[in-house]
């Protein structure tokens, strides 16, 4: 596939660098990093090097505190469950309404099947966090705090930090998915309340299915996998060497690039919103454009349906994302836009474009340019468009 | 991703008769924004001999539901009323070659504001105009007719369908059990049971638009003709010509019986015992599957059944 691949907040390309530092690992170093000979050897000093990677990316205190798993909602998945079985006492869990699945189906199982208690903070129209609600949720009974770091939709960013000494004051563990943050954005776990958190490879340019949890030493764990001791008995299973090696390129390469995703790519953003806001009338940006990671920008078009806008994006090999209901499948529009209360004639309409350290300039040009006549070709489609109030610049939206 | 089908999408990048009707004496408006999707079809009809003459549309929705839109218009200008009015969403389905399961609502939408804009024609009240609290699902607005409309023209018996469909009990699903209800009532009255959620929408996901698979290589002319001698002396064959790549390994293979797909080999020297004899037997395997033109599976003689 060649085009213009503005999804990166779905999934991202391997690095080239990531795949050749993998490569050795299937056919060569093939050994099982446990065995007692040579070929398990050379492999499991590359895990524990990943891990160091991965640590150097977190800013983590130690490497023992980097478990790999096989992904983000793996790793979402275990630091709930782990807690809750270490604090069988708790049964309350405190979450937002704005999580990836990963966080929302399973804390819905909890309360439905397991009789757990859960408390969902809201989000204002900007997406940021009720943090007066999150204070009165918090007490000695909650036993969880799992709340992102970034949302993936708008690129909004939670004070987690913040959030977590709030928990710790609580006598509760805090988790974070941080699955769209991390190499995104500069992190110190080391110095964190932060107890718990989830990353996966193929959001920064290693491959689908690896992922890691991280877990501050001192942290009561139950591991969701039991079996043989690797990951030091906290992930059973033989180790994905492959994904583990290719992960830890990845974050050192991320590191490397931080610099760049801050300031280049977040130019290209502006610039590609800046464009979009400025030639296209009754559109806006939704979620908090002053605190969001730097290569995510989410724009609701009134009186057109995000699907209809990825299929003429597609005709022009633009790869972009919606919330809209009909590209999930379900019958209604996502439920972060839902949440913020984005008005229902443009909620349908909502458009992600998320960037990455690959995105050039003249693919953002390219989108300026095609955008407003697809939008335009759409609304000249649309039943509301010709009644519609239009707002060239400065369009304010109505949030319920 | 969806998989449409090409005149899915054929109609929504080209669609036929977009936009504003001036003089038109019909108008069906369905759907609502909030919804998610909605439609407003213009008829232009001659009073005289009751022909359509001209339709156009105006469409809030995705991909399927303008593709939807066209193609109503495509099928009812020229046709009479009464003609028009015998067109099911299904025709509309059938003629874009198929709609995935969970976009049939569009078709629906499109046959709703057919009769929407005929009723509105012939000057009587539309179903559709009920009053709030006839709802059946007040989350998209759908009434009882609606739903026996769905359940009757396409053979639905599920509940999971009747969303697919129409929409119904696809938000807060606190209508699942009305929907129900008008679902039994509706199967009863034609001598039907209402079958287990999760059936597969039967004949209308636009299967028969979705090409096999082209073999990789064509299968030998002998494929399934073959007796099943001449099927053993092809296996022997096919064995023949591997065996002095084995035997150049230091290795050795013979074959010892056929049971069904099931070839049993020994290796031998080299081969027997080594790591890597489940690679030789997979190349066994995959030249014998190339030779014959049917999936085999090779295995080794110890695991033969006891008895054969
Ligand atoms: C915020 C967030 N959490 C979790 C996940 C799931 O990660 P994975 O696909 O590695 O399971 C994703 C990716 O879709 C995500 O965006
Ligand atoms: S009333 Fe039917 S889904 Fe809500």
């Amino acid at each position: 596939m060649t085009g213009i691949y503005l999804d990166n907040n779905a999934t991202t390309r391997v690095d080239p660098l990531v795949l050749a530092e993998m490569l050795p690992l299937f056919t060569e170093q093939f050994g099982n990093p446990s065995s007692m000979h040579g070929f398990g050897a050379a492999v499991g000093g590359k895990v524990e090097w990943a891990r160091q990677q991965v640590q150097a990316l977190l800013g983590a205190a130690h490497d023992s505190e980097i478990v790999f798993t096989s992904g983000g909602t793996e790793s979402d998945n275990t630091a709930i469950l782990s807690t809750l079985e270490a604090f069988p006492k708790k049964r309350e869990i405190i979450t937002s309404v704005v999580e990836h699945p990963a966080v929302l189906a399973l804390c819905e199982y909890l309360e439905k099947k397991r009789g757990y208690t859960v408390h969902r903070i809201p989000v204002d129209g900007k997406g940021n966090l009720d943090t007066d609600a999150y204070d009165r949720a918090l007490s000695e009974n909650v036993a969880i705090v799992s709340i992102m770091w970034a949302n993936n939709e708008t690129g909004t960013l939670f004070p987690v930090e913040e959030l977590a000494r709030k928990a710790r004051a609580a006598g509760a563990l805090f988790h974070t998915d941080a699955v769209q943050a991390v190499g995104k954005i500069p992190m110190r776990l080391a110095d964190s309340a932060i107890d718990l958190l989830s990353l996966s490879g193929h959001k920064l340019h290693a491959p689908k299915g690896i992922g890691a949890l991280y877990v501050k030493r001192g942290t009561r764990f139950r591991p969701m996998m039991r079996g043989g001791h690797q990951e030091r008995s906290r992930r059973a299973g033989t180790e994905n060497a492959p994904g583990i090696v290719g992960l830890g390129a990845a974050a050192e390469l991320a590191l490397h690039h931080m610099a760049d995703e801050n300031t280049r790519v977040r130019a290209l953003r502006d610039r590609l919103e800046r464009g979009l806001l400025a030639a296209i009338p009754n559109c806006f940006v939704t979620g908090n454009p002053d605190n969001r990671l730097p290569n995510t920008c989410n724009i609701a078009f009134e009186f057109i349906e995000g699907e209809a806008i990825l299929l003429l994006l597609n005709e022009h090999g633009i790869a972009a994302s919606s919330g809209s209901a009909c590209t999930s499948g379900s019958l209604e529009p996502s439920h972060v836009m839902r949440a913020m209360g984005v008005p229902y004639t443009a909620a349908h309409g909502a458009t992600r474009f998320s960037l990455s350290r690959d995105t050039t300039d003249a693919e953002i040009d390219t989108v300026i340019k095609v955008m407003p006549g697809i939008i335009a070709r759409l609304r000249a489609l649309s039943p509301y468009w010709a009644g519609a109030e239009k707002a060239p610049r400065e369009f304010a939206p109505v949030y319920s | 991703m969806w998989n449409y089908t090409d005149k899915v999408k054929e109609h929504f990048f080209n669609p036929k008769n977009a936009g504003v009707l001036d003089d038109a004496n019909a108008v069906g408006e369905v759907g609502s924004i909030s919804c998610g999707d909605a439609l407003k079809l213009m008829l232009k009809v001659n009073p005289d001999t009751e022909v359509i003459e001209d339709a156009r549309f105006q469409t809030f929705g995705c991909g399927s539901a303008i593709a939807s839109s066209s193609a109503l218009t495509e099928l009812i200008i020229g046709r009479t009323v009464e003609e028009a009015l015998r067109l099911t969403n299904r025709d509309i389905a059938d003629y874009l070659g198929g709609l995935p399961p969970e976009k049939m609502h569009c078709s629906v939408m499109g046959a709703e504001a057919l009769h929407a804009a005929i009723a509105a024609y012939k000057g009587e009240e539309w179903a559709d105009d009920h009053e709030e609290g006839e709802l059946v699902c007040k989350c998209f607005g759908v009434d009882a007719a609606m739903i026996e409309r769905a359940v009757t023209v396409n053979n639905l018996s599920t509940l999971e369908e009747v969303t697919h469909y129409t929409k119904a009990g696809g938000s807060c699903q606190t209508c699942h059990e009305k929907i129900e209800e008008v679902l039994e009532t509706v199967l009863a009255r034609a001598g039907k049971e209402m079958g287990a959620s999760r059936a597969p929408a039967a004949g209308l996901v636009g299967l028969d638009a979705i090409k096999p698979l082209a073999p990789k290589a064509p299968a030998p002319a002998t494929a399934g003709k073959m007796t099943n001698v001449q099927r053993m002396q092809a296996i022997m064959l096919a064995i023949e010509e591997i065996r002095p790549q084995i035997q150049r390994d230091g290795g050795d293979v013979e074959l010892v019986d056929i049971d069904g797909k099931d070839i049993y080999v020994r290796l031998s020297g080299a081969c027997s015992g080594c790591s890597q004899s489940a690679g030789t037997m997979m190349g066994v395997q995959m030249k014998l599957v190339e030779k014959l033109g049917e999936f085999v599976r090779v295995k080794p003689a110890s695991l033969m059944p006891a008895g054969v």
